[in-house]
């Protein structure tokens, strides 16, 4: 019986991954079926910067933090502010080189990645550290955090909606072989990729990820061995916050346009994400929105209405079969 | 005149509303395994946490050699050379078991390195299974991993809580020889249930009822007195 359950634990995450991507083929000609296919992926890997800060924070801090979508927002918009300004200065969005398209990118996401983490420095500082320990104030407070920090992005930037600057090397798409590919999906294929590395090599070779995976598992032994928790939880907060303006940076230049609200749209699918992936786990947070990112996007061609129902749908099977996730156990 | 390694004086601790601790003092001297015995819910367990800081004492004092204890933070107890095994382990069992030693491990340096091969040779089973996951090691190896982990940094006092327990009579056997090569490393505050184990690594006890410590002495003299055992530790007949 051990055997069959362990199997079927080591396959389940990879077989519903498999049949997500290709049953499809079925019902899709080849070619829209490709094209779906890297919208999915970078909607996937949109989806896992969100949700990866989100999952980060609660596996290590036990907090719902559901003030995370209104750090995505800002991290958009500050995206939006630092493109556009850098862009004024220097020109570097226009379609001259793909190099300049490429820093000015980067540097939009990096201001925001380290603004917001101030903010979730601030944020966890202020507001959820009172409440560690109970989910159920953590609730509250977080979403009473989310309406301030979204009020005030109405304030400073204005409550209508504005059109994202995108690099102009960005935009358009290559044919491959008959094959239409969008050129900004693959780019947040690459860069999502990139960062899942990153982070993935930082939690299992440094010794700051060593502590913080065993901080996951148990926070008061990480401390009865002359950690100072504390300073960790902060860390893996501005580390989620940043993960999620950057994934706001990013979302924003793929849907080309920001509003105040867009925050509290999006964590709908970074919880979704986490659930199933296995709150505190990368690997999950990776496979849970690739799963969500390629269903949407098959489902939505095929029946456009039942695209959010798919992931929701998703969601109830997988935690029906596994309640904990799929991949439970961490990293 | 030996000085104490460490002083608890008078201690009071409350988890939530209930008063646990209602006057905890006892002594610990270097060389030497202090056993905390009493029944379940005398106050042991609530003791050792207390004293790594993971309860805040209401009332009382504890020194480490002169150090006041009693208002730090668990990771600056720690940092002042106390280890702490509790009695669930605390194991990272998703961590390897090199990984575990890698988190415990405050400076690498000559000094912890020599000290790991101390620790392999008095448990030579965690060397066997150094790349292997702590969640997949046996239960006897798990507590042995437990152990030995603060070890690393040389702590000069060690606080362990029921080590026997859910451990195969064979597996305590083991547990106890490894333990006293250990007693050349660091000082020992042992709590234990199992009077088998108490008494074989015991130098000095405490008996502890109703959040007091009521009774010490020597372990010999515990051995011997039949009485205090059957009121303290319910043990009707020589064990």
């Amino acid at each position: 019986m051990n055997i069959v359950n362990s199997a079927e634990r080591k396959w389940l995450p990879k077989l519903i991954v498999l049949a997500i991507f290709l049953s499809p083929i079925l019902f899709i000609h080849p070619k829209t079926y490709i094209t779906l296919t890297i919208s999915g992926l970078a909607m996937g890997m949109l989806l896992f910067l969100v949700s990866s800060g989100f999952s980060l924070i609660f596996g290590f801090l036990s907090v719902l933090n559901l003030a995370h979508g209104a750090l995505f927002t800002w991290g958009a918009y500050i995206g939006f502010t630092s493109f556009t300004l850098i862009n004024k200065w220097t020109g570097w969005g226009g379609p001259d080189s793909i190099f300049s398209n490429i820093v000015i990118f980067l540097l939009a996401l990096i201001i925001a990645g380290l603004l917001v983490s101030l903010l979730g420095i601030i944020t966890e500082r202020l507001v959820i550290r009172p409440v560690y320990g109970s989910h159920l104030f953590q609730i509250f407070i977080t979403v009473g955090a989310m309406i301030v920090m979204e009020e005030l992005v109405r304030i400073v930037w204005g409550p209508n909606d504005e059109v994202m600057p995108v690099p102009m090397n960005f935009m358009g798409s290559w044919d491959l072989f008959d094959v239409v590919v969008s050129k900004y999906p693959l780019i947040a294929i690459v860069i999502g990729l990139i960062i899942y590395f990153t982070i993935y090599m930082i939690l299992r070779k440094t010794k700051l990820g060593t502590i913080v995976r065993a901080g996951v598992e148990n926070p008061e032994m990480v401390q009865v061995m002359g950690h100072n928790i504390y300073r960790y939880f902060t860390g893996v907060f501005a580390a989620g916050s940043a993960l999620a303006a950057i994934g706001g940076g990013m979302w924003a230049t793929f849907v080309k346009s920001i509003h105040p609200a867009m925050g509290g749209e999006v964590i709908v699918f970074a919880l979704i994400v986490a659930i199933i992936g296995g709150l505190g786990s990368m690997t999950g947070s990776v496979v849970g929105a690739l799963m969500v990112g390629l269903s949407y996007n098959y489902v939505a061609y095929l029946v456009p209405k039942a695209a959010l129902g798919i992931t929701m749908l998703l969601l109830v099977v997988i935690l029906s079969i596994r309640p904990t996730g799929l991949f439970p156990e961490g990293t | 005149m030996v000085e104490p390694i460490l002083k608890v004086e008078g201690i009071h601790t409350y988890i939530g509303k209930h008063h646990i601790l209602q006057g905890v003092s006892f002594e610990v001297y270097p060389g030497k395994v202090t056993v905390l015995l009493g029944r379940n819910g005398a106050g042991k367990s609530t003791t050792l946490r207390t004293i790594i800081g993971l309860l805040s004492p209401s009332k009382g004092t504890i020194f480490l050699r002169n150090r006041a204890l009693h208002h730090l933070k668990p990771y600056e107890i720690s940092r002042l050379g106390i280890g702490f095994v509790p009695e669930d382990r605390g194991i990272f069992n998703l961590l390897t078991v090199e990984e575990n030693f890698r988190v415990a491990m405050l400076q690498e340096d000559g000094r912890s390195r020599g000290m790991m091969e101390t620790i392999f040779e008095i448990f030579p089973d965690l060397k066997k299974f150094w790349k292997a996951k702590a969640g997949n090691l046996s239960g006897g190896q798990k507590q042995m991993l437990a152990i030995a982990r603060p070890l690393v940094n040389r702590n000069e006092l060690l606080l362990i809580d029921e080590p026997s327990k859910g451990l195969a009579p064979i597996v305590i056997d083991h547990l106890i020889d490894s333990i006293h090569k250990l007693k050349e490393y660091t000082v020992i505050i042992l709590v234990e249930q199992n009077f088998y184990m108490a008494s074989s690594l015991g130098n000095d006890f405490y008996l502890f009822d109703d959040g007091k410590t009521v009774h010490k002495g020597q372990m010999e003299e515990l051995v011997q007195n039949e009485e205090l055992k059957k009121t303290y530790l319910g043990i009707s007949s020589k064990n």
